[in-house]
């Protein structure tokens, strides 16, 4: 089997048994790697007993796989998954850096945790050399410690082990900050600084698996592809395509906090009560002044839309942080009404530092700053913080309680749906406006009102991984941004960003055969191969629970926010249309083969082979009353 | 290699802040040498001992050679016209006293053969600054090579250099980390 190590590793934390297990190319030809063999490993494994499953509990699993296009094509990422604690079903949560390539080359396509370690450990692979080691003097650290000692105790370790070998590089590690710890709903798996598989909650799993990080150090090569010398053709024409993006190069995502999303009116502002401002203190090149690296990449990637940015001086020294990214810069900024560069990167700094999701935080501290400024919460509930929109120092504090679980940051680190469940009760009034998530996942910092931005109507109403931005629903089911495009990335597994243009995306099919020897063409992934993968999630997104089960149909919706018409800007006026997002989901539903409530339909699941998901789907298939 | 004729020596020059840490020159240099992607056996390493402080490692060809010198089995000789250490494979019994000679301790024995991996310049034609300029880094890049020896003075660990760019990309204190 070319493209793979062909084999995974399966660690029992209970037990702390290891052992390394053979998956068959009939299902890896079929599922392939990423997300679409974490939906069938988690199908087959927890699909029969699902509702039940506890996503923070020792029956989840934790899943972090390759795939085989990882490491060949341009910008590897690894995929990190299991019974999703936002969702209540799979998300395929990706991060970027050289972890995934490293596992590949120590020889293993990905990882299979199981169970719960008595005591903090972390996972230490030497090629085929595994141990669990224990992890107690990280635990409680936060990024930047548990990567230094980390860094120092392996290679140091390495040395003594292989002493005539000569200098030995860093291994890789992915590992969790004190949010994960305290199994946090909205809590990261990280890599390097604010590199972070964050949609999922998949922190929150590790930590509640007492698994702290996953060091890796692999000294052998990629695996075997078919054909090496088109391989290397079609990476050179991927280059190449990038190269020629200078803008993005030049800014990645870190432009759009005042230049982009503002201008189109999709980003959020207190809470979403705006997606637009107007303050040029917000601008790009406020942000550039404290980048210490302007172009800044992982394995393979000629695009290198990571900037590194620092604070070297003043209240928020020592700040060391990625870009910040878009999406950091709108929900930690503007979401907060935040409107200063370094105070944007403080707040994105000390959210790395915890092992916190910038968009699931900033999106549940923006739902907080509207309860206070609603009086809903007052200084009493938060402990004395007074939380007004642009204060960062009272914003900094109660992230810091909600790593640490303290106060109301106990409620706050379930996220901002399940927070606003309990508010709601706790406070005997109806917060579920101020609640903007989609299936218990805050949405990514693309609104939909202007329908200016790349989402549309049927996105995050639709989309199997919810408030997901990186994988809405678009029809047709060949748009340039359909989930099932996503669902392709997510599975080989590597970056979006390479992957803007058509004529990039159009070399994938040709690069999976030059790898695989496997020919998928489009058509087929849409029809068939991806479509099946989608369906399976779709089925365990509706299946859901133990603590909360979406309503087929009537959770496919849109937060009650954006229903209201935008107050300001150049799209004044705009709000979600119901009668047309009810026709587009409608359409959309058709399209992809589900029936009338969202339900993958039984026809199409037999054409897929699916009969066992089928089976089960009958027991949420009760006539539905009208909504 | 613009303004360089065809036998003029070439000496690669880095600028580690600069450097991406896309880890192109791995890959291109891996593959030219080893047929395969495989970053542990590229001639050129980038260490990342702090995530941020990406170090493109590999040889100086120091004018004295000391690495040279030490080899017990003389597999180590130097190619005339580009001035490159080259390894005989088969004499190189992988001891490693050539990395304990070189001032940066840039050689490192190849993860599954047991001889030592050091950069042979390409013949001439680098493959990594191709990959590097082709990105428009600039990290790695073509000098006209010269007789003298302050390019030995560039064969510096990975933890040396990284201690000088983390201070000055993050601060003093991060000195102490590595
Ligand atoms: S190719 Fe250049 S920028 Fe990329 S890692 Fe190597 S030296 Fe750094
Ligand atoms: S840098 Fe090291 S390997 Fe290269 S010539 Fe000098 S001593 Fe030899
Ligand atoms: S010059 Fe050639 S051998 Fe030397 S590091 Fe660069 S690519 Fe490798």
């Amino acid at each position: 089997m070319k493209g793979y190590a062909g084999k995974f590793l399966e660690v029992n934390l209970s037990s702390e048994n290891v052992k390394e297990t053979i998956l068959d190319e009939e299902i890896l030809s079929q599922y392939i790697g990423g997300r679409g063999l974490a939906t069938k490993i988690l199908w087959d494994k927890l699909g029969k007993n699902w509702e039940r499953i506890e996503p923070l509990g020792s029956e989840n699993l934790l899943l972090m796989l390759t795939g085989p296009l990882t490491g060949y094509v341009p910008g590897a990422r690894l995929c990190v998954s299991g019974k999703s604690p936002q969702s209540n079903g799979v998300v395929g949560s990706t991060v970027g850096g050289e972890f995934s390539v490293e596992l590949k080359c120590a020889g293993y396509d990905g990882i299979i945790f199981y169970g719960k370690a008595e005591k903090p450990v972390y996972l230490f692979i030497k090629d085929s050399e595994v141990e669990l080691k224990p992890a107690n003097h990280i635990w409680g650290k936060g990024s930047q410690e548990t990567l230094k000692i980390l860094v120092k105790e392996c290679r140091e370790e390495l040395a003594s082990r292989f002493p005539r070998r000569g200098l030995w590089k860093e291994p890789q590690i992915v590992y969790i900050g004190p949010a994960g710890e305290k199994r946090s709903r909205i809590a990261v798996v990280a890599a390097k600084w604010a590199h972070a598989a964050g949609y999922g909650g998949y922190g929150g799993v590790m930590g509640s698996k007492n698994l702290k990080a996953v060091v890796v150090k692999g000294t052998g090569p990629l695996p075997d592809v078919v054909d090496m010398k088109k391989v290397s053709t079609l990476i050179n024409k991927i280059l190449d395509i990038n190269f020629r993006n200078i803008v993005f190069r030049r800014w990645g995502t870190g432009n759009l906090g005042h230049d982009v999303g503002s201008r189109i009116s999709s980003e959020p502002v207190r809470n979403w009560q705006e997606e637009w401002h107007n303050e040029e203190s917000y601008g790009s090149y406020e942000f550039e002044k404290y980048w210490v690296k302007r172009y800044w990449a992982d394995f393979g990637c000629p695009t290198s839309c990571l900037k590194l940015a620092v604070i070297r001086s003043g209240p928020f020294e020592g700040a060391i942080t990625d870009n910040p990214d878009y999406e950091n810069q709108a929900y930690l900024g503007p979401n907060l009404g935040i409107f200063n560069a370094e105070e944007n990167i403080y707040l994105t700094a000390l959210i790395d530092e915890l092992g916190l999701c910038g968009i699931q935080t900033g999106n549940v501290l923006g739902f907080a700053g509207e309860l206070y400024e609603k009086g809903i919460l007052t200084k009493q509930d938060l402990e004395g913080v007074e939380l007004k929109w642009g204060d960062a120092k009272a914003f900094a504090t109660l992230a810091q309680m909600i790593a640490d679980r303290k106060g109301i940051g106990d409620i706050l680190a379930e996220g901002t749906h399940r927070a606003a469940l309990k508010i709601s009760k706790l406070k005997g009034v109806d917060v579920s406006l101020y609640d903007v998530t989609e299936k218990g996942i805050a949405i990514g910092a693309h609104g939909i009102r202007s329908e200016e931005d790349y989402p549309g109507y049927e996105s995050y109403a639709c989309s199997v991984q919810a408030g997901d931005h990186t994988s809405v629903a678009r029809i047709p089911l060949d748009h340039g941004n359909s989930e099932l495009r996503s669902l392709l990335y997510d599975t080989g597994v590597f970056c979006w960003f390479n992957f803007f243009e058509k004529e990039a995306q159009d070399l994938l099919w040709p690069f999976i055969e030059a790898v695989t020897g496997w020919k998928i063409t489009e058509k087929q992934w849409i029809e068939t191969v991806g479509r099946k993968i989608l369906h399976i999630q779709r089925a365990l997104l509706l299946l859901g629970g133990p603590d909360m089960q979406w309503v087929p149909r009537k959770d496919d919706d849109v937060p009650l926010r954006w229903y209201i018409p935008l107050g300001a800007g150049p799209y004044k006026g705009k709000a979600v249309d119901r009668e047309r997002l009810n026709r587009d989901r409608k359409e959309y539903y058709e399209a992809i083969g589900w029936d009338e409530n969202g339900i993958p339909l039984p026809t199409e699941l037999k054409r897929l082979g699916l009969k066992d998901v089928d089976r089960k789907l009958d027991e949420i298939r009760k006539p539905l009353p009208k909504y | 290699m613009k303004g360089l004729s065809e036998n003029e020596r070439v000496w690669i020059a880095r600028d580690y802040l600069k450097c991406s840490g896309c880890r192109r020159c791995e890959i291109v240099c891996s593959l030219s040498h080893e047929g395969k992607i495989w970053p542990e056996a590229s001639r050129i390493r980038v260490f990342m001992l702090i995530p941020g402080v990406e170090v493109p490692h590999l040889c100086v060809q120091c004018h004295d050679y000391p690495c040279l010198k030490v080899c017990p089995t003389k597999a180590l000789s130097i190619n005339k016209q580009t001035e490159a250490v080259i390894v005989d494979k088969e004499a190189c019994v992988a001891c490693g006293k050539c990395i304990d000679a070189c001032p940066g301790k840039i050689p490192y024995i190849h993860p599954t053969e047991n001889y030592a991996l050091i950069c042979d310049l390409c013949s001439g034609r680098p493959k990594c600054v191709e990959a590097c300029a082709a990105g428009r880094w600039n990290a790695l890049e073509i000098i006209k090579k010269s007789d003298t020896h302050t390019f030995k003075l560039y064969a510096k660990t990975p933890e040396i250099i990284t201690r000088d760019i983390a201070s000055q990309i993050y601060g003093k204190k991060w000195r102490e980390t590595v």
